[in-house]
């Protein structure tokens, strides 16, 4: 297991009267090599949530492990543990400050204490990982285009070479054809690189379309845990938490209350492209006996 | 009756300084757009990022003015300095993230800010803040803080901000690209609402393809020019060439695309959930569920 929630409960302002209890009683494992999901409205506490993961946020009660170590127990290296388990905040390119994207990448590496030619190394393996050519190297961040900016700084994260990849919103902003990109990018880190991959989204057909685990956050809880099928299965309960399920799972649901005998549970294009193809063919050759 | 928004030959050129080069550069960032928006319709504008969209916005509300070609507002050239003040009145912006927009530490001198500013006596101010926060849904929040509200609720509130300007037009830059589903479904309420019922000129620039399947008319940009224009049904039909142009339909249009193109009779350009299942649905099954 790779990181572990024990009763955390977070409270912002603890002790005064403007208390709030952010998260409360989370129990939650996470496995090496999952892609997992964390859906929830505006101030569900999901954030709250993902920081408490590297260490940003101190749980007000319960413990956090990282590969079975309690991170908060005293000598624990919380220095080292932010470079296995990387986050990358929503709109990480309003991070990019150096003078070209190379030396950008390298800044974290750097901060590691890694040799300059090692920094270098990383910076490049992350740069090509990421899809940004060479002739961008040296090129100021700020005159890349807003999806290239995006990869950069998500470069700048790989380049610590985590074992965890943390993405608050990352598609956020970004054209459907910017979307696919990067979301095919961190697909396959985790794929080839097996790197574990936490991705907060508001799209419910990205996280349908990628994620092999889905968790809901709402209001400090874990309100469901399971495949995304699963989860999107509940989809009246996700409306009252203020989400929906993707906009196949609907139309799946309105064909098979018409009589059509799709499988409500499909929840991407070509999932459910397939199911309605099989049942239409169903359908007329019970209709032609 | 004449166009709200009219511009012709419109283009936009900023100068690009370089380090390594004695010589500025010249970059175009939109060219040559001619566009006409009748009063009291709908407009979607699409494109990937950089294509212009933004650049475009901003004429209109006279944030930049032409380079070339002009822009007039309700028959207002934008680059009359002196007419400044009027056409931002008629023309309201709305930004993508809502906290960079919001000033007031309560809700409703937010509002107030605008009319305000407009020397807007102070009474009237205070009846156009009520009547603004009424249209958005949020007038049980007036007293509230507004760094207390949701995404979808400051969004609102930015909103009506605008909407106390009494503008003819509004244009919403992203306006739910940080919002959860709950947030990007009470906008766009809003945003219908005020188009319909107000009569208010909608301009919405998106990546949400489902967000413009309600347009009356639809753009896509492509390296600052327009590229396309139509329907929502006309523009969602070709989704070969939307895809050259970095952009994508809505899943309900791509999988009625795909069960097309796998053999299944269904009309060009689905755009809804309703009329999918309509079409797929045989008319004999239809009338049964009904029965």
């Amino acid at each position: 297991m790779l990181i572990e929630l024990k009763n955390v409960c977070y409270t912002y302002g603890a002790g005064t009267v403007y208390e709030v209890s952010a998260l409360d009683g989370i129990d939650l494992q996470i496995h090496e090599g999952e892609f997992i999901g964390v859906i929830g409205q505006t101030g569900s506490g999901k954030s709250t949530l993902i920081q408490l993961f590297n260490g940003l946020m101190k749980p007000t009660t319960g413990q956090v492990f990282f590969a079975g170590k309690d991170i908060w127990a005293d000598g624990y290296d919380l220095r080292s543990l932010r470079t296995h388990v990387g986050l990358v905040f929503q709109y990480p390119e309003n991070q990019l400050f150096e003078s070209d994207v190379l030396k950008d990448v390298m800044f974290g590496p750097k901060n590691q204490g890694l040799t300059p030619g090692e920094c270098e190394e990383r910076a490049k393996e992350a740069l090509r990982q990421s899809g940004i050519a060479e002739e961008f190297y040296s090129v100021s961040p700020f005159e890349l285009s807003g999806g290239q900016k995006r990869r950069a700084a998500i470069a700048g994260v790989l380049a610590m070479d985590p074992e965890v990849l943390i993405l608050d919103e990352p598609t956020a902003g970004l054209d459907p054809a910017g979307r696919d990109e990067l979301l095919n990018l961190i697909k396959h880190l985790r794929d080839k690189r097996g790197i574990t991959v936490i991705l907060v989204s508001h799209s419910m057909e990205d996280v349908a379309q990628y994620a092999t685990r889905l968790l809901v956050v709402h209001e400090g809880k874990i309100a469901f845990d399971s495949s995304p099928k699963q989860v999107f299965s509940h989809y009246r309960e996700l409306e009252k938490m203020g989400l929906a399920a993707p906009q196949i799972t609907y139309i799946m649901h309105d064909l098979r209350e018409r009589g059509l005998r799709v499988d409500v549970t499909a929840t991407t294009v070509s999932e459910a492209k397939r199911s309605i193809l099989m049942a239409l063919s169903e359908h007329r050759s019970l209709s032609t006996d | 009756m004449p166009s709200i928004i009219k511009a012709v030959k419109l283009g936009f050129d900023y100068v690009k300084y370089s380090e390594e080069s004695e010589t500025p550069e010249h970059v175009s960032a939109i060219r040559g757009i001619d566009l006409s928006v009748k009063r009291g319709d709908f407009i979607a504008i699409l494109g990937h990022n950089g294509s212009g969209k933004s650049t475009l916005a901003k004429h209109i509300n006279a944030l930049l003015v032409p380079t070339s070609g002009t822009m007039w507002i309700d028959g207002i050239d934008t680059s009359k300095v002196e007419e400044l003040w009027k056409v931002r009145q008629k023309a309201g912006m709305v930004f993508q993230n809502p906290d960079n927009q919001i000033i007031g530490t309560v809700v409703d001198e937010d509002v107030g800010f605008g009319p305000e500013n407009l020397g807007v006596a102070t009474e009237d101010i205070w009846s156009r803040v009520d009547d603004a926060l009424s249209k958005v849904g949020m007038l049980g929040f007036r007293d509230r803080s507004p760094n207390k509200l949701s995404g979808g609720q400051k969004q609102r509130v930015a909103i009506a901000g605008v909407v106390a300007m009494h503008p003819d037009c509004i244009v919403l830059d992203e306006p739910t690209a940080m919002l959860d589903p709950n947030g990007r479904r009470e906008v766009l309420e809003v945003i219908r609402d005020l188009n319909e019922k107000e009569g208010v000129t909608v301009l919405l620039i998106t990546h949400y393809m489902e967000e413009v399947v309600f347009a009356d008319h639809v753009y896509v940009m492509d390296q600052g020019e327009l590229v396309m224009e139509g329907t929502p049904r006309e523009i969602f039909s070709q989704v070969e060439t939307l895809k050259k142009y970095k952009l994508t339909v809505p899943q309900v249009t791509e999988l009625a695309y795909e069960l097309k193109a796998a053999g299944v009779k269904l009309p060009d350009g689905v755009l809804t959930r309703q009329e999918l299942v309509d079409a797929l649905m045989p008319a004999a099954d239809s009338g049964k569920v009904e029965a």
